[in-house]
């Protein structure tokens, strides 16, 4: 735990000082949603319709994301910096996933208001509560499958597109969850509560694997 | 002969009978659906082929899991060669599905059925793992990393197929099944007998490919042990493990 | 005790592929004494250091280092291991004294070390700069700091000097020359100066171990055939 920590402030700090990853994921997110009003040449979303434009939106720009996760490992020995540590290889999963989330989490935090400022319907106030417990476990998802994936795809050649190929199939059960759990929320008329049965399978989703990636991870580390 | 060349004449003897003997039965045995006229047939080539490959990607994901415990590259092949059988095979369920989709109700896709859904994603998953494999360079690594994708990709099949499940409730459940699940006598026979002919060519093509890649291997070694490194060209990239 | 050789290594063999990196090769090191690994590039040296190391396992043979079997005790013994590598493994955004808190955290080192070690290096007053900004001598000596943050009873030197001016060298020498008193295991593209530090030298050609004995006894017909 105490190394988990350790590289998470490591990632942290790194985020802050080159502060690459998180503006281009916001950036990514916001062009988006221009987008997303252009190509459906509506002023206004809710919904299911919503619901996916979102999920949708927060899903490809964790792409960016994952594809940066281990880039300065790589490219700057740290992997054999972590390996050559008497630590717990796992630790690095932990690590990582958690930064992801934390990035992911900044994301939304400037995202979602956007999306409620540039395309949703109905305000967005009311509905925010709610939409939290669907966020984070969707976060969750991201954060195991992004880290494991991105994992994998960095000591491949085709590293930034091996990455999305992999880690979109995968995602597409939370990516369903998520977008049935936040089409409710974001309809005209709302209780303001996220369906628990889509909240059940993310969380089933994020059980599985967050305890498969954890067995499966030492494999990919070691030599 | 390896082990896996043993007995392969026989099972593949034994894959002819009982695919000579679904074909009979399909075509002159099995009673025409009231609702579908014949083209309901290809039900008996589209589960089969569906369910199999299924199975086939979860045991690829169990060799997976075995190569990652033992070490020994001997599952890493098996695996492989499960996983790229029931891509073949699964792509060939696909196609039927589609085909059956458009026979029966015109359009050649259908979101509303959930297995043919649920298929698709699975096949788009693991169409990554030749891209997976083959770009990884050093066959330590690429055998690692292929088992722990199978491991994943295995667990995902059955995951995935009850979330796609359950986010259709409200669909009309236009299902490319029969009349409720239940087979009336004759359907059923014919059924299990093409199931089995399919399982049996599986498994037929699975030991057959595993033969010709082991006698491969093997050449190889001996080559190398008898007239040293140089004798033996590289084998270059490869997805496949060697 | 004492009597435990540092290094054991039996048939070490170590393939990547079909390609043979290492193979079967034999050499025992005493506790405290410097081996000087030769060889010209693509013998084997940077393959042996990084299974030294236990950042690769062995494929065949034993090695057993500080008593520990690899890659059985590999976690075990890695705490006493240290390890200058070919890349300094900094990360280039975050400054010295950043980088190397973050290693010593990561080994229960506390920040006193750091401190210590910055200073004698010469790099205390350099500390607060990113490493990107930093000449290659420098990131060099923080290389060196992050590898003896621990105190290591064995250090892995692959071309230690490298980038260092005679003065910098000079510094550096109480954390990884002889006077540290760790067991060593150096690489260096100058085999001379390999050989003047050396108690044991181990020549390494196409992977295979093709001297094994005291510097003296290497010729300088010998020495040319591991280049050649």
């Amino acid at each position: 735990m105490r190394t988990a920590l350790t590289v998470l402030r490591k990632d942290l700090l790194l985020e802050l000082r080159a502060m690459e990853t998180v503006p281009a994921m916001v950036l990514f997110a916001i062009v988006t949603f221009v987008i997303f009003h252009f190509g459906l040449n509506r002023a206004t979303i809710e919904g299911q319709l919503a619901a996916g434009v979102l999920t949708v939106t927060l899903l490809f720009a964790s792409m960016l994301g994952i594809n940066r996760l281990f880039v300065a490992e790589r490219e700057q020995g740290g992997f054999d910096a972590f390996l050559l540590a008497p630590v717990d290889r796992s630790a690095l999963l932990v690590a990582k996933a958690a930064a992801l989330f934390t990035f992911l989490v900044v994301l939304e935090l400037v995202a979602v208001p956007a999306f409620g400022l540039l395309l949703l319907g109905p305000p967005l106030g009311p509905r925010l509560l709610g939409l939290i417990p669907v966020l984070a476990l969707a976060d969750l998802a991201l954060a195991v499958i992004g880290t494991l994936v991105s994992a994998i795809a960095i000591q491949t050649r085709a590293r930034d597109l091996l990455g999305p190929v992999i880690g979109l199939p995968l995602l597409i059960p939370a990516l369903i969850a998520t977008a049935r759990g936040t089409g409710p929320l974001l309809a005209a008329h709302t209780s303001g509560s996220p369906p628990g049965k889509w909240l059940a399978i993310l969380a089933l989703y994020d059980a599985v694997f967050a305890l498969l990636a954890y067995a499966l991870f030492d494999f990919l580390l070691e030599d | 002969m390896s082990i896996y060349g043993r007995g392969l004449r026989g099972l593949a003897i034994v894959t002819v009978v009982t695919i000579s003997t679904a074909l009979v039965l399909v075509f002159f045995y099995a009673p025409l659906d009231a609702d579908q006229g014949f083209i309901q047939k290809i039900f008996y080539i589209h589960v089969p082929l569906a369910i199999v490959s299924l199975c086939g990607f979860v045991l690829g994901g169990l060799f997976g899991a075995g190569h990652l415990r033992t070490g020994e590259r001997k599952w890493d092949m098996r695996s492989y060669v499960a996983i790229h059988m029931a891509l073949i095979f699964g792509v060939g369920g696909l196609i039927t599905g589609s085909t059956w989709a458009k026979a029966s109700w015109g359009h050649w896709w259908e979101w509303g059925d959930p297995t043919l859904v649920s298929f698709l994603i699975v096949l788009l998953l693991f169409a990554t793992y030749q891209p997976l494999r083959f770009s990884i360079e050093d066959p330590e690594r690429q055998s690692r990393y292929a088992s722990v994708f199978a491991v994943v990709a295995g667990a995902f099949v059955p995951m995935n197929f009850i979330v796609v499940r359950l986010s259709q409730e409200f669909v009309h459940p236009r299902v490319l099944t029969l009349t409720g699940g239940n087979l009336p006598g004759p359907m059923r026979l014919t059924f299990v007998v093409s199931l089995a002919g399919i399982a049996l060519l599986y498994a037929t093509l699975w030991k057959y490919e595993m033969a010709a890649k082991n006698a491969r291997g093997q050449a190889r070694a001996l080559r190398r042990a008898l007239l040293g490194d140089d004798a033996v060209r590289p084998l270059g990239r490869s997805a496949a493990p060697s | 005790m004492a009597d435990t050789p540092a290094i054991e290594l039996r048939g070490l063999t170590r393939h990547f592929g079909e390609r043979t990196a290492l193979r079967d090769v034999s050499v025992q090191v005493a506790a405290g004494a410097t081996l000087a690994v030769l060889g010209r590039n693509g013998a084997g040296k940077s393959t042996l250091l990084r299974i030294l190391a236990t950042l690769l396992r062995p494929h065949s043979g034993d090695a057993i280092i500080l008593g520990e079997p690899l890659p059985r005790r590999a976690f075990a013994v890695r705490a006493r291991i240290g390890f200058v590598a070919h890349e300094p493994l900094l990360y280039r955004d975050l400054n010295g004294r950043e980088n190397l808190r973050y290693h010593a955290r990561l080994r229960g080192i506390d920040d006193g070390r750091v401190e210590r070690l910055l200073a004698a290096a010469g790099m205390d007053g350099r500390a607060e700069e990113p490493v990107r900004l930093l000449s290659q001598g420098m990131v060099q000596r923080l290389a060196v700091c992050r590898a003896v943050l621990h105190e290591p009873e064995l250090l892995l030197l692959d071309e230690p000097r490298a980038n260092l001016d005679p003065a910098a060298s000079e510094l550096l020498e109480p954390l990884i020359g002889r006077a540290a008193g760790a067991t060593r295991v150096l690489t260096s593209h100058d085999p001379q100066a390999a050989l003047a530090e050396a108690d044991l030298v181990l020549g390494l050609k196409d992977g295979r171990a093709v001297f094994v004995g005291e510097p003296g006894q290497l010729s300088g017909a010998a020495l040319k055939d591991l280049y050649a």
